[in-house]
């Protein structure tokens, strides 16, 4: 049984690379990549399976460039992304110019006396407060009519799964259509990105901090997430928040969007691809026409703190009314590094299927957890990030154990090398995911986008196969030793603190 | 077939390079500035390949789809019979045996020996279990077909329900119970159900360690015998391979598979809570959960269409009425929606929702009211009523534009007895919606006095006292205590 196991696999690995090549062989021949005169770099990839085609925008600006003061502005762009234009969503773009001019000056005026370390005047500021509500007021009388106008044209010109997202480390802007309306989606996301209006700024603010509160403030695992990711990053701005600090988000402005737009939101930071169903020469001429109108602008200076070595254990532990949850971290190098796949095949090893480590450990063998992974790119990739593990304990167990028997798992992974059979699955494995990624436009033009972006080449996305296949006994162990050690570990608890108390008694709320 | 989509792709080509060449030859400034001004060419004829349907003498139905796009070949089997036939305390068994089914191996090979066989092929065999039905499926490349799907098929017919995945199984299970109180919205979900169900109706119950400690093996195996028959199952296949090739090998395995007893599902009567104001008292949070709840329909309902038009244009997305007045006009939420629910065989839930900070609480609570309240005075207009149908019209493509899609949509027609040309006639359907049919279905469906009143939140913050409202019933969460020996004493199962 053994021996016929082992053939099975080595033909099945020959297969697997055979057809893994010619999936390279056919993207060579429907891509096309063109960067445009601006900077601004487009893809186009033929998938001629339905008259349809997605795209994604791949702006490389995230929430690390949020400005000092400033956390959450990139998130909070990204909304206004979906607020139109000065052709889209107004009734009168000129007079509603003027408009926000005054929102914005009567903000500023509000933020100067309510921010007055000493000396504030509070009927003034109530009065400030009113000039600025009155100012919004006057201006939504050109949007109210047309709100979420650009929404409405994608979804009424059947536009399917439109959506953006903010990360640490860059910001995307996704939906698919018909294919009969490539002009006119190219139409629409290039005039999102030359004529975006900060308009409806306030009350889009409130919705955002709607979005805090959910995410972060009224759920246990994402406000030891915000916590633990800002212990572990002394120095880079991967320990602040994407979705912002309440402060922050009670703070910054619509000028300070548009000023985060117009420094980060330049051509040569964009990726835009687009897969489906067209003749790369004949969309590739209607993209440029219309994404070769933004001008270039210089590029910003995109430097961050690096990072320093972290030399002893950082805990986090919170409190909670909520079940416990063991997570840890240690900081590796970023996405460029010749390790990348080293710890790519660490994380499969010990987190894909019934037959990873930590599930048999935690799960099947000393049953204490109901779920244990090990998995990297903890909060970003982009920048020197975490490789991270958790578990969730079972009713009876507690977060020690949960660190025990990690550790035990990656002592294990310093010791002693790895069998041929667990490297031969994590590169066969690596192979089948890739193969299994090309079969839909949002996965491919998410993956080719992002590939292009962080390698300038979309090629790399099937090279990361080649790379991990390089991988050997010898990196796992090397790896595993330099970068899982005490003294760069940063650990967060959720311990359970007994059920909530009396609700009339403890009035109690984490956050505004 | 494939000839003519292709034939009519290249016209709509030759139109699009026309058009590129005409903008092309104009000035900058002469670019579109406007959308209206972008020409939309008529979307080319598109007519996916159907899957073939075969039955067998025995009942077994089989979909064959091919897609040569990619080298993998998946499948899924849906056996008929699901937890709503599960006795109420034995709640949580379609759960352990969804899971032990496959963990617990074959007779021939334990799921250990079944995971080292499939991980080494990236391959992936998998079960569950839903209210309506089990699934059995799987997932391989095509050279390793032969190998993956004698998996599938020794645990389709042989499965060995092992103690030792029993009790991982049952163990997952407290986990899940344990933790069911940490996230607010799955609260709000899981006691929105039982208002409008009732909490002991199938489907809305929910495990408890009680429940789930009485689940024994013999549970599984009978289930198992009870349900697993040919002629309970649709199995559904979709990938690299020949159609005819495929029957064979499928014919050969399943054809001398004997008939078994067929499952009639009876039909499940809910027992609504009476329409009132309910409570869950959450001090960790500072937002609340709200759910406006009542019974909605099924798509069996000739309303159907015209409720699928409302959805889309009162709560459905970025365009909807309740994300334009809630959202964008008055910032109260980040989430909000909902509609009337459709389910396939049973009665679905009507239910809006919304996430607002506890001192918006009941503010948000009038707005929603203010919404349903304004529907006859300032019903869904034309425009309102064309921009859903557009909505729904022009992404009509995307609910077949994979060959995936196609066989998932068929087996659901077969799996609940709808024609098979459903999805062809929704499109027609919703052609013919006019504004008065949508306006009959607002007041029809939509009964403000009739509908249960959700808050998961933090009272102490609310801007009024729930008292302020009328009657408000406290609802209690908390967890029933294990049955003794079960779980470890320790910090606490539950609250």
């Amino acid at each position: 049984m053994k021996s016929r196991v082992t053939l099975t696999f080595v033909v099945c690995f020959v297969l697997c690379s055979l057809s893994f090549s010619q999936d390279l062989a056919s993207f060579e021949k429907r891509t096309t990549v063109k960067k445009l005169a601006n900077g601004l770099t487009v893809i186009v990839c033929e998938r001629r399976e339905a008259p349809v085609f997605s795209f994604f925008t791949h702006v490389d600006a995230g929430s690390v460039q949020d400005p000092m003061g400033k956390t959450g502005l990139a998130h909070m762009f990204e909304h206004m992304a979906f607020k139109g234009t000065d052709t889209i969503g107004t009734r009168d773009y000129a007079d509603e110019k003027v408009a926000l001019a005054k929102v914005e000056d009567a903000y500023a005026a509000y933020l100067a006396e309510r921010d007055k370390p000493v000396g504030r005047d509070e009927q003034k500021l109530k009065q400030l407060e009113q000039a600025w509500r009155d100012a919004i007021s006057a201006s939504d009388k050109f949007s109210a009519p047309y709100n979420n106008e650009f929404g409405k044209i994608v979804e009424s010109e059947g536009g399917e799964g439109m959506n953006a997202f903010t990360k640490l480390d860059e910001t995307g802007y996704h939906y698919s259509f018909p294919i009969n309306r490539l002009e006119l989606w190219a139409y629409l996301e290039s005039e999102r990105f030359l004529h975006p209006v900060m308009r409806q700024f306030y009350k889009e603010r409130n919705v955002v901090i709607e979005e805090r509160r959910m995410s972060v403030d009224s759920n246990p695992i994402g406000r030891l997430l915000e916590q633990f990711t800002e212990e572990a990053f002394a120095a880079h701005p991967y320990h602040r928040p994407t979705i912002g600090w309440i402060s922050d988000l009670n703070s910054f402005s619509a000028t300070d969007a548009q000023h985060f737009f117009d420094t980060y939101y330049i051509p040569s930071n964009m990726v835009v691809t687009v897969v489906g169903d067209f003749k790369a020469s004949e969309a590739m001429p209607v993209i440029e026409k219309y994404f070769a109108r933004i001008p270039s602008r210089p590029k910003p200076d995109e430097r961050t703190t690096t990072e320093p070595p972290q030399n002893s254990e950082r805990r986090v532990v919170l409190h909670e009314q909520s079940q416990p949850l063991y997570l840890e971290g240690y900081h590796r190098p970023d996405y460029r590094s010749p390790d990348d796949q080293v710890y790519d095949a660490i994380a499969d090893l010990l987190s894909n299927g019934r037959t990873s480590r930590l599930y048999r450990a935690l799960v099947r063998d000393k049953q204490i957890a109901s779920d244990s992974e090990g998995f990297t790119g903890l909060p970003g990739n982009k920048y020197p990030h975490l490789f991270a593990f958790y578990a969730l304990p079972i009713p009876g167990h507690k977060p020690e154990e949960m660190a025990d028997a990690i550790h035990a798992e990656i002592e294990r992974l310093k010791k002693e090398d790895i069998s041929d059979e667990e490297l031969k699955m994590i590169k066969t494995r690596a192979k089948a995911n890739l193969i299994r990624s090309l079969g839909s436009n949002e996965g491919l033009a998410f993956a080719l986008g992002l590939n292009q972006a962080r390698y300038d080449d979309w090629r790399e996305l099937f090279r990361s196969v080649d790379r991990i296949e390089k991988v050997t006994k010898a990196d796992i162990r090397r790896v595993a030793n330099q970068t899982f050690v005490p003294g760069n570990r940063t650990v967060g608890i959720i311990e359970f603190s007994g059920p909530p108390p009396d609700a009339a008694a403890a009035p109690q709320g984490g956050g505004q | 077939m494939r000839w003519t989509e292709k034939s009519a792709l290249y016209s709509f080509v030759a139109v699009l390079l026309f058009l590129t060449f005409l903008s092309g030859n104009v000035q900058l400034w002469a670019q579109a500035t406007n959308w209206k001004q972008i020409p939309i060419p008529k979307l080319p004829a598109f007519n996916p390949a159907q899957p073939k349907r075969i039955e067998l003498p025995n009942g077994m139905v089989i979909f064959l789809q091919e897609d040569h796009e990619l080298p993998t070949i998946e499948g899924t089997a849906r056996i008929r019979g699901g937890g709503r036939r599960v006795p109420a305390n034995k709640t949580g068994l379609i759960d352990v045996y969804g899971e032990v089914w496959r963990t617990g191996g074959t007779k021939s090979q334990t799921g250990d020996q079944l995971d080292d066989f499939l991980e080494r092929r990236a391959a992936k065999v998998e079960t569950d279990g839903a209210a309506d039905s089990t699934t059995i499926s799987f997932s391989c490349l095509k050279e390793d077909f032969d190998g993956v799907f004698r998996v599938f098929d020794d645990l389709l017919r042989n499965p060995e329900f092992r103690a030792d995945k029993i009790q991982i199984a049952q163990k997952g299970e407290y986990d899940a119970i344990s933790r069911r109180n940490d996230d607010p919205s799955q609260i709000a979900g899981r006691e929105a159900a039982k208002l409008v169900y009732g909490a002991n109706n199938p489907y809305a119950r929910v495990p408890e360690y009680a429940s789930v400690a009485s689940i024994t093996r013999q549970d599984l195996e009978e289930w198992h015998s009870t349900y697993v028959h040919p002629n309970n199952i649709i199995l559904g296949v979709v990938g690299d391979f020949d159609s005819a090739k495929m029957e064979s090998r499928l014919r050969e395995a399943f054809a001398s598979w004997a008939k078994g007893t067929a499952v009639k599902d009876s039909e499940i009567k809910p027992e609504p809570a009476k329409p009132a104001y309910y409570l869950v008292e959450k001090t960790d949070v500072n937002q609340s959960n709200i759910e406006m709840v009542a019974l909605g329909t099924t798509r069996r309902n000739p309303d159907y269409y015209a409720i699928s038009v409302f959805n889309e244009a009162f709560g459905g997305g970025f365009s909807s009425r309740l994300f334009s007045d809630i959202r964008t006009t008055k910032g109260l939420a980040y989430a909000v929606g909902g509609g009337v629910g459709t389910s396939w065989d049973h009665d679905g839930m009507l239910r809006l929702m919304v996430s607002t900070k506890s001192a918006t609480t009941f503010e948000s609570i009038q707005a929603l009211d203010q919404e349903i309240a304004g529907l006859p005075k300032n019903p869904l207009s034309e425009d309102e009523i064309k921009r859903a149908k557009d909505a729904i019209l022009n992404s009509f493509v995307f609910r077949f534009d994979s060959p995936e899609k196609v066989l998932r949509e068929k087996m659901a027609y077969e799996f609940y007895g709808y024609p098979l040309d459903f999805l062809e006639n929704f499109q027609k359907q919703i052609e013919k919606v006019t504004q008065a049919d949508v306006a009959r279905v607002a007041a029809k469906y939509l009964h403000r006095d009739q509908m249960a009143v959700l808050v998961v939140g933090n009272s102490s913050e609310f801007d009024n006292q729930p008292a302020s409202l009328g009657p408000v019933n406290k609802l209690d969460i908390t967890i029933p205590a294990p049955p003794p020996g079960i779980v470890p004493e320790q910090g606490g199962p539950g609250q």
